[in-house]
Order: C-alpha cells, then sequence, then structure tokens
C-alpha cells in the first residue's frame, strides 16, 4: 500500500477528527449549550432590563465565546496523546505543520463555526439590536478561528501535563484579550452604525498571522510534550 | 572566541564570573539608583501642574521600559535555548520571569499610586494599564507553566515557546498609547526627535532607567546563580563550594 500524499493525509486526519466528534454528539452539543446557559447567567446576574443588556450584548457573547472555546482547547490532543497516537504522528514523515493544523481545523469546525452559526439566536435573546447581528456573526467567524489557533498552543504545551486545564487558562487568556478587544469593537461599532470592516480586517491579519505561526508553535510544543 | 561560547556552556565558570561582574555591579547599580533618587526627589523642580507628586515618575517609567525589555531578554535566551541549546541561555530566561512580574507588578502599583491624584482614580480600564496587566499575566504564565512540568528540561522549552508566542503582544504594549486614544500619555522620551519632557526632569529620569537596567541584570545575575546551584547541587564543584563556605 502507498503511503499517501500530504493532502490526502491532512483530509483524512480531518476527516478522523470530525467522525471522532460525531460519533459522540455530547462533545459538539456541550460548548452550545454552555454557551447558552452562560446567555441566560447575565440576565439573572444584570438584572432583566432589555436596554441594559443589548448594552452588554456584544461583550457577553464575545466572552462566551472564548470562554467555550477555552474549555475546549485542552481536549484538542488529550485522547491521542493518551493512547499514543500523537506519537505516531511525530514519527510519521508527514509535515507536522499541516497535522497541527488539521486537529485545529477539526476543532474549529465543532466548537468556533457553529458557536458563530447559533450566534444569532442567542443575540436576539441579549436584545442585541438586529444591525450588530451580522458584524458579531463575521467577528465571530473570524475570532473564534484565532482562538482555536492560539488555544492548539496552549493545549499543545500542557498536553502532558496531568492537571492542564487551569494553567491552559493562565496561559492562553493574555494571548486571546486582543481578540476579545477587537471581535466585541467590531460589533459595538455595527451597533451604533459605524463602519465594522476595519475591525474585521485586524481579526483577518490576526487569522493569517495565527495561521502561518500557531502551529509552528504547537508542533514544537507538542514534541516537547511527548518528550518529556 | 569559541573558547568564550565554550565556557559560556560550564556552570562553575558561569558562576564564578556572574559572581565577579555582581562584585563590581553591585555598588555602582546601587549608588547610580541612590543618585537618581536624590537628585529626582530633591534637585528637580515640581511640576507646574502636578506639584510633587509627579515625583514618582522616577520610579514608575524606569520600572515599566525595564519590565518590558525584559520580556525581550526573556524571550530572546529563550529562542536562544530552543535553537542552540545552551543550558545557561535557558536558566537565563527562567530567571528573567519572576524579576520581570515583579518590576510589571511595581509598575501597575506606583502607576495606580499616581492615577489617584492625577486622573482621580486607581484604575482605569485604559489601553497602556490593560497591556501592562497582560503583560503581568504573560509572565506569571511563564513561571506557573515552568512549575507545572516535573521534567524540568522540557519546562524550560515549553516556557521558551510560550514566551517566544507571548511577544506577539510586546509591540502591541509598547504602541497602545500611540494607537488608542486612552488616559495615559503618549511616551514622553523619544530618540528622534524634541522630547516632550524638560532636560532638567530628563536627566534625573534617564539615570533611573540606567539604574533600574542595572538593578535588573544584578537581579538577573543573582537567580542564574542560584538556579546554577540549585541544578548543579548534586556535583563536586558545588559541594566543594559548599564545605569552604560552611
Amino acid at each position: 500500500m502507498n503511503a499517501p500524499s500530504t493532502p490526502q493525509f491532512c483530509l483524512r486526519l480531518l476527516r478522523r477528527q470530525l467522525v471522532l466528534a460525531i460519533r459522540r454528539p455530547i462533545e459538539i452539543g456541550n460548548p452550545l449549550l454552555f454557551f447558552a446557559m452562560v446567555v441566560a447567567l447575565f440576565p439573572l446576574g444584570l438584572g432583566p432590563a432589555p436596554d441594559k443588556l443589548a448594552d452588554f450584548a456584544p461583550g457577553i457573547l464575545w466572552i462566551i465565546a472564548l470562554l467555550s472555546n477555552l474549555l475546549t482547547s485542552d481536549s484538542v490532543f488529550r485522547s491521542d496523546y493518551d493512547d499514543g497516537s500523537l506519537e505516531q504522528l511525530l514519527l510519521s514523515p508527514q509535515p507536522l505543520y499541516l497535522s497541527v493544523l488539521s486537529y485545529i481545523g477539526a476543532h474549529w469546525l465543532v466548537t468556533g463555526l457553529l458557536l458563530a452559526l447559533v450566534s444569532p439566536l442567542f443575540a436576539v435573546m441579549l436584545n442585541l439590536p438586529a444591525a450588530g447581528i451580522a458584524a458579531l456573526f463575521a467577528s465571530l467567524l473570524l475570532g473564534t478561528a484565532v482562538l482555536s489557533l492560539v488555544g492548539g498552543i496552549g493545549a499543545a504545551l500542557t498536553v502532558g501535563l496531568k492537571r492542564g486545564g487551569m494553567l491552559i487558562s493562565l496561559l492562553i487568556l493574555p494571548l486571546y484579550m486582543p481578540v476579545l478587544i477587537f471581535g466585541s469593537a467590531a460589533v459595538k461599532a455595527a451597533v451604533i452604525g459605524a463602519p465594522a470592516a476595519p475591525y474585521l480586517a485586524i481579526l483577518g491579519a490576526m487569522l493569517s498571522l495565527a495561521i502561518a505561526l500557531a502551529p509552528v508553535a504547537a508542533a514544537a510544543g507538542l514534541r516537547i510534550s511527548v518528550d518529556a | 572566541m569559541w573558547s568564550f561560547f565554550h565556557k559560556l556552556g560550564s556552570p562553575p565558570w558561569l558562576y564564578g564570573i556572574a559572581g565577579t561582574i555582581l562584585r563590581y555591579l553591585l555598588p555602582v547599580t546601587l549608588l547610580a539608583l541612590v543618585a537618581g533618587m536624590v537628585w529626582g526627589v530633591l534637585f528637580t523642580a515640581p511640576d507646574f501642574r502636578q506639584g510633587n507628586s509627579y515625583r514618582i515618575i522616577y520610579i514608575h517609567v524606569p520600572a515599566a521600559v525595564v519590565a518590558l525589555a525584559g520580556y525581550y531578554v526573556m524571550a530572546i535566551a529563550g529562542a536562544v535555548s530552543l535553537i542552540w541549546k545552551m543550558k545557561m541561555a535557558d536558566i537565563a530566561m527562567k530567571s528573567c520571569a519572576p524579576i520581570g512580574a515583579a518590576l510589571t507588578f511595581v509598575a501597575l502599583v506606583t502607576g495606580a499610586i499616581w492615577g489617584k491624584p492625577t486622573w482621580g482614580t486607581w484604575w482605569v480600564w485604559d489601553a497602556r494599564i490593560t497591556s501592562m496587566l497582560i503583560l503581568l499575566f504573560l509572565y506569571l504564565g511563564v513561571v506557573a507553566l515552568y512549575e507545572a512540568y516535573d521534567n524540568k528540561e522540557a519546562a524550560g522549552k515549553a516556557c521558551a515557546v510560550l514566551s517566544l508566542v507571548g511577544t506577539v503582544n510586546i509591540p502591541i504594549i509598547y504602541k497602545s498609547v500611540d494607537w488608542w486614544y486612552s488616559l495615559h500619555q503618549p511616551a514622553s522620551i523619544k530618540f528622534t526627535g524634541e522630547s516632550s519632557i524638560d532636560p532638567s526632569m530628563l536627566y534625573p529620569l534617564l539615570l533611573m532607567i540606567t539604574a533600574f537596567y542595572l538593578l535588573f541584570t544584578c537581579a538577573l545575575l543573582m537567580n542564574m546563580r542560584a538556579e546554577i546551584l540549585q541544578r548543579e547541587r548534586r556535583t563536586k564543584w558545588v559541594r566543594k563550594l559548599v564545605e569552604e563556605s560552611a
């Protein structure tokens, strides 16, 4: 049997991750459920006044998206590290950069993309003005991809540790902050009628930078974790 | 030239040379710190709007400047240890993190103390202040990651990767006051063009910045010496050292 070419290999890896996720639908459902529950917390904590909620909605939605991304990042490489298939991946002749990108891409498809898709529903529940919804969707689409990539670095660095969960938040939250700033700023701009495009362009620039560099760092992190 | 690099890889030699440097550098640092503080606090005119409260600048600005520069030192040392597998660079990187965190903390606290009489509030969520807080988290993240690993060699490598990733944030912190409209004033000291600070206040400030750089170097060397002893505690030369001093 011939070895698969690199694009084939990456596609198979991506499909494998997606199949694994689909076979355990609760893993896909959990972040969405988390999103819905935390959305419900804010009207309880801040009071249900619609105009107040509308003011805070861009920030609230972005912070929840960030947290649910953070909570799922930890598991990107975890099960493959535990059963040893990650070690096989490091030994394989395929470029680790692209393999890591496939892992992170699968993570984004089952968390970030879905969050972006359901976000308009929660935006309406939080009384976000209709003008902001398109910007929310677009900014989450771009922003969660950056979050997944950066989260992949944290996951790779902590995958070998027994108690990585708390540590990973400490490591990657500082790196999430710029994304949060521009993501929520895009929505706020759209709500008051200002153009959101500049903020989305900056998110796009961050995404390009993250695609180019984050898998390199994550690959280095995986090698360190597996060696340790 | 090459023998220098070979020596750099030898812990006893580095331990010794760091001790020798410290013997001369420590008095110079103390002198510069005392001179800068006395000059800044006693021999400069009060600011015409802020009165005497501005004098905290002589601690606030140097601490902030060196805290940012310290991150670069840490990241570069991390890169060197990753690329050339130099143990000493690894030690330097590990030793940088707590010092940088302390300096960032000093900059934040003095900033808060300065903010109260000047802006009327201890804390504002402004671009520069928030980004300095992020810098503190970046430093603490490196410390936490290092402590989390049992295998210290892997810990060093992981921290090196993390500190390199974090450098993405540093230019944003530097430029935050220029890019965003904020309460914090833009940089007053410029290498090119006229500084917006009076020379009589500028010179003691520059002296203090130099003193803080020296202080950082001293603290780094001391930390590195302690780390070398810790790592080499089972070797003959450390035992001999302990016996001699006992």
